[in-house]
């Protein structure tokens, strides 16, 4: 048996309210793809930290080629040939491909090296790159696609992915992982992290699964199946979601030829945007995110009001120009990607976060009544299981996926008409998306007319009625579920969808 | 070898702690500053901490300086918590003065004058901070730079006046007003002491603040808009009402202390009218913690700091400026013990 390139003995790492690694053990031979699977929480990230030099650990050790390493900080990693691509890029927006991976490099090499080397790489695994071209005028993909350069450009011995496929589309992944097992076959071991269950059984060769900060597994991900791979995850498997037929009511949003110039320098323009939705459906938009999904969602729940009045419609109502507190008044309900800090305040309590889009408890004169507050919010997280301290913990103090379910039981709760949601399970553990789903289809079981905007296609399929997808700021015709696949979405996604269709739909308003 | 490392959620022991902490190192820079002055540093922390409360009337002058700076303090920390910055307290102060002035002068002997020259202090300010809500609006000025150059404008009026058109034809050219009539002087309610109608409005501004802050929507927007302006975006809170009710607010109350002052101790509009009260509340309103009973604290602190200030300058000879060096220091001690409400602290071996 050979070498190991990398294990990890008894990795302890204690955050003060958390102990994010506790013993965990994990071997990487030379050539394998790595998977490291876990909900979000489970210590991925930090262990990821360690190995990188980021964090130091606690306890426990680390050897790279059979000797003991101490990885003080990132510079000494790069230098073992452990190299990483995080989860967000840093790069700069005003600065060339070139400059930026100059400036991460720790090699002496001049700007010209730079550049000669970033063109061979690029040509040696096919990723389409120029140097010279300034990184804000790229796309997610190609951005990451930078970052990618410049982790192979150290020519490690070890790449660490930290969700490298959550910002590509379907084809661009599948890009990806021929550059990935290219690199395998020269020799490089890869990291993977991710909780996406059906790119780890196609790509990786061993899976080493965390739970709460230990390790409950380590398997061939090529012989499990996502039931068996989730129970390891989650330590039960999530329920199945039953999706009934309905027919769906009378139209309650209507979205007609939508035009918004950006408000910010790096916004997207709306363009002839149009759609509509239906009570008793669930209306999906997909796309690679960037591509207008943001300011669509802006100007649906009020947060934008530069649109025509007429465009947006609730029933026979123009409310292009209506606050977010007349939209909710209606009836109107919206979920947006970022919980802390715009879904909720990170530094003030449950209770309180209600006040945010709920005011029951608010009683003239703007007076707060804090019990019927506090019984408010007890209340949803009670129904939506949170796993709170309670109405008086923090924001802030929460996981991402109980303040996830926190804000769409606060929405939820208010028995909205029409519920926008944006990327409701994105970073979300398996269980708490597994019941927010229910939740969604359980809403739109009772009447309600949902819209989604997520990037993640299979939640899509899972949820959907119809679909649209979004690319560079325009909207494509509906899909019925039904007629759609994944192949046939993923080739929308880059904005090449039939425009016959597009005009057909548009033209009913 | 020390490390600081975040800690998961802010520590509320040390949210409560930090103040008195700073002011014990505030307290031990000064015995270090004095002893290497040459001062005897027990007779020094006498004359600040012992002499100020040592008698009724003693305290009763705390009462009277912390009483301007509770009020401007108070309307600041509305304006801090709803992230508007206003550091121009100062000139909001001397403009309620000089509004409080002109109607004292013009009102003379009138029964009840002395509620016109609050409401007109009151104005004086609010008009003066919303000049800088306006800039902000149309201009998008930044509102730190114009407020505190607006209190150099401020200054400038104020000797404009005094020196010329409302300088006392009586009063031997020195560059002041008449002294106000007794209608329009702020009612004191204790023989023997310059205790004044102030004390309870600022004590009233305490509790209104509290009730505000803590037990209205409107209240609780407002500090949406400061914590989280996304989540204010997303409830649908107007931040351009944030912005006005902050600064109306706050200069108001800068306003009615600068009305309070010139019609109530000082009886007569001086070039010495800006004192630093306006940037002292700034101070006073950080070490209260934004809180309005925390700020009662604070005021008298920093009053305590004006107070031994001045008797250190007459006892032991110190320079005047002793006061600015214990306000200074305290608010950079006090921001620097707020890292630990943050992160904490932690002892490693050697490495």
């Amino acid at each position: 048996m050979p070498e190991p390139l990398l294990t990890l003995a008894g990795i302890t790492k204690r955050y003060p309210s958390v102990v994010a690694n506790d013993a965990v053990s994990l071997r990487v031979m030379p050539g394998e793809i790595h998977a490291v699977l876990g909900e979000n929480g489970a210590g991925k990230s930090t262990l990821m930290k360690v190995i990188y030099g980021v964090t130091q650990p606690d306890e426990g050790r680390i050897f790279f080629q059979g000797e003991v390493v101490r990885i003080r900080n990132p510079q000494v990693a790069r230098q073992l040939g452990i190299a990483m691509v995080f989860q967000h890029f840093s790069l700069f927006d005003s600065l060339s491909v070139a400059q930026n991976v100059w400036l991460g490099l720790d090699a002496k090499w001049t700007l010209p090296e730079v550049r000669a080397r970033i063109v061979d790489k690029a040509a040696q695994y096919g990723l389409d790159m120029h140097p010279d071209r300034p990184v804000h005028t790229l796309s997610v993909g190609e951005m990451q696609r930078v970052e990618i350069i410049r982790a192979l450009l150290t020519d490690p011995r070890l790449l660490i992915l930290d969700e490298p496929t959550s910002v590509l589309t379907p084809q661009a992944v599948d890009k990806l992982f021929v550059v990935l097992r290219q690199l395998v076959a020269e020799g490089c071991s890869i990291l993977y992290i991710s909780h996406k269950l059906h790119e780890i059984r196609s790509l990786c060769t061993r899976c080493t699964v965390l739970r709460a900060g230990r390790v409950t597994g380590e398997c061939d991900p090529r012989q499990e199946s996502n039931a068996s791979l989730s129970q390891r995850m989650i330590g039960s498997e999530p329920p199945t979601l039953v999706r009934q037929r309905r027919s769906p009511g009378p139209v309650l949003l209507q979205v007609t030829g939508l035009n918004l110039p950006r408000s910010e320098p790096f916004g997207v323009d709306l363009s002839g945007v149009t759609l509509s939705l239906r009570a008793g459906e669930v209306l999906g938009i997909a796309g690679v995110s960037g591509h207008g999904q943001r300011e669509l969602l802006a100007a649906l729940s009020g947060e934008d009001t530069r649109a025509q009045p007429q465009a947006i419609a609730l029933e026979a109502e123009a409310v292009g120009a209506w606050p977010p507190p007349a939209r909710r008044a209606w009836g109107l309900h919206f979920v947006p990607e970022e919980r802390l800090g715009r879904g909720a305040v990170p530094g003030m309590d449950l209770a309180h976060n209600f006040l945010l889009t709920r005011h029951e408890a608010v009683g003239r004169g703007g007076w707060i009544h804090l019990r019927a507050l506090q019984a408010q919010a007890s209340a949803v997280i009670e129904r939506f299981r949170v796993k709170a301290s309670g109405p008086r913990a923090l924001a802030q103090s929460l996981s991402g996926g109980n303040l996830q379910k926190f804000i769409v039981g606060r929405e939820i709760d208010a028995k909205p008409r029409v519920l926008l949601l944006a990327q409701p399970t994105w970073g979300v553990d398996v269980g708490a998306a597994a019941q927010i789903r229910a939740a969604i289809l359980g809403l739109r079981d009772a009447g309600c007319a949902v819209l989604v905007v997520s990037e993640e296609l299979d939640e899509l399929f899972e949820l959907c009625d119809g679909l649209h997808v979004m690319a560079q700021g325009r909207l494509s015709a509906r899909i019925d579920r039904d007629q759609a696949d994944v192949a046939l979405i993923g080739s929308w996604m880059s904005g090449l969808w039939p425009e016959q269709a597009s005009a057909t739909a548009g033209g009913g308003a | 070898m020390i490390r600081s490392e975040p800690r998961a959620l802010p520590s509320a022991a040390w949210t409560w702690a930090a103040p008195f902490l700073a002011l014990a190192i505030t307290v031990l820079l000064g015995v270090m500053l004095f002893t290497a002055m040459g001062k005897d540093p027990v007779a020094a922390l006498r004359v600040f901490f012992w002499e100020p409360i040592k008698s009724p009337y003693a305290l009763g002058e705390l009462v009277v300086k912390a009483t301007p700076l509770l009020i401007i303090a108070l309307g600041l920390g509305l304006c801090f918590r709803a992230n508007v910055w206003n550091i121009g307290a100062e000139g909001q102060y001397v403009m309620g003065a000089i509004a409080a002035s002109g109607v004292a002068l013009q009102l003379g002997g009138v029964a009840g004058a002395w509620v016109w020259v609050i409401l007109a202090g009151v104005l004086g300010g609010m008009v003066w901070a919303a000049l800088v809500a306006w800039l902000r609006e149309r201009f998008h000025a930044n509102e730190i730079l114009v407020s505190l150059m607006l209190v150099y404008v401020a200054v400038q009026v104020l000797g404009y006046l005094v020196f010329g058109p409302w300088k006392d034809p009586a009063g031997y050219n020195f560059p002041q007003t008449q002294t106000f009539d007794a209608a329009t002087r702020i009612p004191r309610f204790m023989a023997g002491s310059r205790m004044h109608l102030g004390l309870v409005l600022a004590l009233l501004g305490v509790v209104g603040l509290w009730v505000f802050l803590f037990r209205t929507r409107a209240g609780w927007a407002q500090q949406v808009a400061g914590a989280a302006p996304m989540a204010a975006r997303y409830a649908g809170f107007s931040s351009r009402q944030a912005l006005w009710v902050a600064l109306l607010v706050s200069g108001g109350a800068a306003g009615l202390a600068g009305a309070l002052e010139v019609a109530g101790p000082m009886g007569q509009l001086t070039p010495y009218v800006p004192v630093g009260y306006g940037f002292a509340a700034i101070i006073v309103a950080f070490v209260g913690r934004l809180h309005p009973v925390g700020m009662v604290f604070s005021a008298l602190l920093m009053s305590m700091f004006y107070i031994g200030g001045e008797l250190a300058q007459s006892r032991l000879g110190l320079p005047k400026s002793i006061t600015g060096v214990f306000q200074g220091l305290l608010l950079f001690s006090l921001l620097a013990c707020d890292t630990l409400v943050a992160y904490r602290l932690r002892w490693l071996k050697g490495a």
